[in-house]
C-alpha cells in the first residue's frame, strides 16, 4: 500500500492505495499534537512509502515510520487530486482551514499557475469558523443557515476580526441574522472569485478542501463565477480527502518510476 | 567581540543592552543561514571575518578614519556616486537596514504602512541601534521613492542628512537635472571635507570603484556556471558586505575568491547538483540582514544564480567610463553611468523589462522569483510588467511580497516549494 497524508491546519487525513486503487481512507482533528495524531492514524497500517503534504508534511518526514515518506506541497497535490476525480477540469480552487488556493491546471493535473492568501486567514475556513461562532452555530451547519437569507447586506471588511465586529454590529441594526450570515459568505466569494480570475480561471472548475461541503459557499461560488454546479463547478464526493489522494498518487508515481 | 569594542560603542551613544541583543540575533542567524552551508569556499572566510566584525573591526576602522580628518557617509541607495566621496578621501558606506528592529518607534516617524526597509533605517536611528549610522558626517538621501523622499524629512530631524533629487524620468531635462544634483553633492562633499574633487582623484576613483563592479561581474559570469559553484545566498552576501567594506581590500578578496571558483568550475564541483532548479531574484533590494527568502529557496532545493537588485547586477551592471580628461568629461561619464539605473521609480522603465528578459535567458533560470517588500509601489507596480513580460517569453515566474518578520516563513516555504515543483 502506498500512503497519502495531508496535514492540514485543521484535519489530518490518510488514503491508502493499491495498484490504483483507494483501500484506506482515515480522518482525525489536527489538534495541538500532530505527530501523535499522525502515529495513531497509522496504527495498524503497513506501507511500502508515503507522501506527505500540507503544513505539517515536513513532520512526517522526520517520524521514522519505517517506510520512506517523500513531501510535496499542498498544491501540488490538491492539483493531482483534483484531476484525479474530474480529468476535464481546468482550475482547482481549494479552500481549507487557513488558506485558500487557486490552481491552474494543466493537463494531467500538472500545476500551471497558482495564488495563495497570504498570511492572514480571510476567506478561509477559519474565518468561516469564526463568524459561526458569533451566530452560535457550529460551522459544518453554517452554510445551511446562511440559505435562509435572501438579501445579503454588503461586509466590507475581510479581516476576520473586523468582520466580527461587522457582523456585530450589523446584527444590532436589527438586520436577520440570516442575511449578515449569508453576506459573511458573500464576501468569502467574491475574494476567491478574484483570486480565481488571477490564475486565469477556465472551466470545468474543481472546488476542493473542507468547505466544499458548505452549500452556500458552493452557490455563491457558482454565481460569482459563472459556473453550473455538477457541469462547470465540480465537487468531489469527499472534498477535504483530496490532498491526502493527490499526495498518494504521486506516490505511485514515485513507485512506478 | 563584544567586550573589546564596548567602549568604542558607548562613545557611539549606542543603546548597549539592545545592541547586544541585536548581535546575538545576529549572530544566531548567520549561523543558521550560513555556516550550515555544505562546501563552502574557503574564499568565504573573508566574509565570515568581515561579517562578524561587522559592528567591531570595521567600525574601529572607521573611527580611525574619522580620527585622521577622513569623513564618513552613509547612504541608502545605489544613485549616490561613490566616485565623489572617495573623490575627497572620505568613506561611503551602505546604511543597511534589513532588520525588523525600532518598529514601533519608527512608527511614531513614518506611517505603519512603509516598506521595511524605511521602517528598519528610522528604527535603527530611534533605537540607537547601529554603529555604522551613529558613525556617519553624513547621511544622503534621494528622492526614489515616495516613501523615502517623505521619511528623509523626519529622519533629518535625527541625523545631518544632504538630499539629492533623484529624476524619474530618462528625457534630456532629467539628465540635465540629475547633473546639477551631482555637482550640487559635489560641492556638499567638498564643503564638509575641505577637499576638492579634481580631475586626479575623481580618476582614481572611477577606477577604484569600476575595479570593485568588474570582480563582482566576473564573480556573477562565473557563478553561472552549471553546477553552480556557488551559493546564492553567498553571492547576496559578497553584494551585502560591498556596500560598507574597503573597496580596494574587497575587490582584492573578490577576485582571490573568483580564483577558487574557476578551479572549482574547471573541477565540475557545484554547491548543488546539476540538475537543481536554477533561480533568478528581481526586485526590492535585500540589506543585510535580510536573507530570509534566498534562505527558504536554498533549503528547498533551487540554487540563486542571478539577482536583479540593487544588491545585485543593477548596482554592477554598468561601469563608467574611464576616459575623461578633464573634470568636465568626468562628471558627465558618471552622470551618464548612474543614468542608466533601471530602478522602479523611472517611469516608464522600459529598459528593466529587457534587462530582467535577458538576464534571465542568459542564466539559463528555471524560474525568475520576484520579490518586493510590503507596501513597495514601485516594485509591486513593476511585478505586474515583469510577470507579464516573463510569461510571454515562456520563463516561469512568482511574485512574492514579504518584510523582514519571520511569521510567514511557512508560507513562503509553501509558495516556493510549489513554484519549485511547476518548473522541475
Ligand atoms: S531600488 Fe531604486 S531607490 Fe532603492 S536602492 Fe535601488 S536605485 Fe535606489
Ligand atoms: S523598497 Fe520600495 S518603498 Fe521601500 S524604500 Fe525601496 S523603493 Fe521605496
Amino acid at each position: 500500500m502506498i500512503l497519502g497524508i495531508d496535514i492540514g491546519s485543521r484535519s489530518i487525513e490518510v488514503v491508502g492505495m493499491a495498484g490504483g486503487e483507494v483501500v484506506e481512507k482515515r480522518r482525525a482533528p489536527t489538534t495541538f499534537n500532530p505527530v501523535a495524531q499522525v502515529r495513531a492514524l497509522l496504527d495498524g497500517l503497513s506501507a511500502r512509502r508515503a507522501v506527505a503534504t500540507g503544513y505539517g508534511r515536513k513532520l512526517v518526514q522526520d517520524l521514522d515510520l519505517g517506510f520512506p515518506v517523500e513531501t510535496i506541497t499542498e498544491i501540488k497535490a490538491h492539483g493531482l487530486g483534483a484531476a484525479h476525480h474530474f480529468p476535464e477540469g481546468r482550475t482547482v480552487l481549494d479552500i481549507g482551514g487557513q488558506d485558500t488556493k487557486a490552481i491552474a491546471l494543466l493537463p494531467g493535473g500538472r500545476v500551471g499557475k497558482f495564488e495563495m492568501n497570504d498570511r492572514c486567514a480571510a476567506g478561509t475556513g477559519k474565518f468561516l469558523e469564526y463568524t459561526a461562532q458569533i451566530f452560535q452555530i457550529p460551522v459544518q451547519e453554517f452554510g445551511l443557515y446562511a440559505l435562509g437569507g435572501d438579501a445579503p447586506p454588503i461586509i466590507n471588511s475581510m479581516c476576520t476580526v473586523f468582520a466580527e465586529t461587522e457582523a456585530t454590529s450589523l446584527m444590532a441594526q436589527g438586520v436577520r441574522p440570516e442575511n449578515i450570515a449569508l453576506g459573511l459568505h458573500l464576501s468569502i466569494a467574491r475574494r476567491t472569485a478574484n483570486m480565481l480570475q488571477r490564475v486565469g480561471l477556465a472551466f470545468p472548475l474543481i472546488f476542493v478542501g473542507g468547505v466544499a461541503h458548505n452549500p452556500c459557499m458552493r452557490r455563491l461560488l457558482a454565481e460569482q463565477t459563472g459556473t453550473v454546479e455538477g457541469e462547470t463547478l465540480l465537487v468531489p464526493a469527499e472534498p477535504d480527502m483530496t490532498g491526502a489522494l493527490g499526495a498518494a498518487l504521486w506516490g505511485e508515481t514515485l513507485a512506478r518510476s | 567581540m563584544s567586550e573589546a569594542y564596548r567602549e568604542m560603542w558607548e562613545n557611539l551613544n549606542l543603546d548597549l543592552a539592545a545592541h547586544d541583543g541585536l548581535l546575538s540575533v545576529l549572530g544566531k542567524f548567520y549561523g543558521d543561514i550560513y555556516m550550515s552551508q555544505q562546501g563552502r569556499l574557503k574564499g568565504m572566510e573573508y566574509l565570515d571575518f568581515v561579517l562578524s566584525e561587522v559592528h567591531g573591526l570595521r567600525i574601529k576602522e572607521l573611527q580611525d578614519a574619522k580620527a585622521q580628518g577622513r569623513k564618513i557617509v552613509g547612504t541608502f541607495c545605489v544613485f549616490v556616486p561613490e566616485e565623489l566621496a572617495l573623490a575627497v578621501d572620505a568613506v561611503q558606506v551602505g546604511l543597511c537596514a534589513g532588520a525588523d528592529a525600532g518598529r514601533e518607534a519608527a512608527e511614531t516617524l513614518v506611517p505603519r504602512n512603509t516598506c521595511a526597509l524605511i521602517k528598519s533605517f528610522i528604527g535603527f536611528k530611534l533605537a540607537r541601534l547601529c554603529p555604522y549610522t551613529e558613525s556617519c558626517d553624513l547621511i544622503v538621501g534621494e528622492t526614489t521613492c515616495d516613501g523615502k523622499k517623505k521619511a528623509y524629512e523626519a529622519f533629518a530631524e535625527h541625523a545631518p542628512m544632504h538630499i539629492m533629487e533623484v529624476p524619474q524620468t530618462k528625457t534630456e531635462a532629467a539628465r540635465a537635472l540629475w547633473k546639477a544634483e551631482v555637482l550640487r553633492y559635489m560641492e556638499k562633499l567638498e564643503e564638509l571635507t575641505g577637499k576638492k574633487v579634481t580631475a586626479e582623484n575623481l580618476a582614481a576613483a572611477i577606477k577604484t570603484v569600476n575595479a570593485r563592479r568588474r570582480a563582482l561581474q566576473r564573480l556573477n559570469a562565473l557563478r553561472a556556471a552549471v553546477p553552480a559553484p556557488i551559493s546564492g545566498r553567498d553571492v547576496l552576501l559578497i553584494n551585502q558586505v560591498s556596500f560598507y567594506d574597503d573597496p580596494v581590500r574587497f575587490t582584492a578578496s573578490i577576485n582571490t575568491l573568483c580564483d577558487q571558483l574557476e578551479e572549482r568550475i574547471k573541477a565540475g564541483d557545484g554547491v548543488a547538483p546539476a540538475d537543481a532548479p536554477r533561480v533568478m531574484l528581481s526586485g526590492c533590494p535585500m540589506a543585510v540582514p535580510n536573507w530570509k527568502l534566498p534562505y527558504v529557496i536554498e533549503s528547498s532545493g533551487a540554487v540563486i544564480v542571478g539577482e536583479e537588485s540593487c544588491i545585485g547586477t543593477r548596482n554592477t551592471r554598468d561601469l563608467t567610463d574611464e576616459s575623461g580628461l578633464t573634470l568636465e568629461q568626468m562628471i558627465d561619464a558618471l552622470c551618464d553611468r548612474y543614468m542608466k539605473i533601471d530602478c522602479a521609480c523611472f517611469t516608464p522603465n522600459a529598459e528593466r523589462l529587457d534587462n530582467v528578459e535577458s538576464m534571465a535567458r542568459d542564466l539559463k533560470v528555471d524560474g525568475v522569483i520576484q520579490y518586493a517588500l510590503m507596501f513597495c509601489q514601485p516594485y509591486a507596480h513593476e511585478g505586474i510588467k515583469v510577470e507579464r513580460r516573463l510569461t510571454a517569453g515562456g520563463i516561469p515566474s512568482m511574485s512574492l511580497e514579504t518584510d523582514y518578520s519571520m511569521e510567514d516563513v511557512e508560507q513562503l516555504k509553501t509558495r516556493v516549494e510549489a513554484f519549485l515543483e511547476t518548473v522541475r
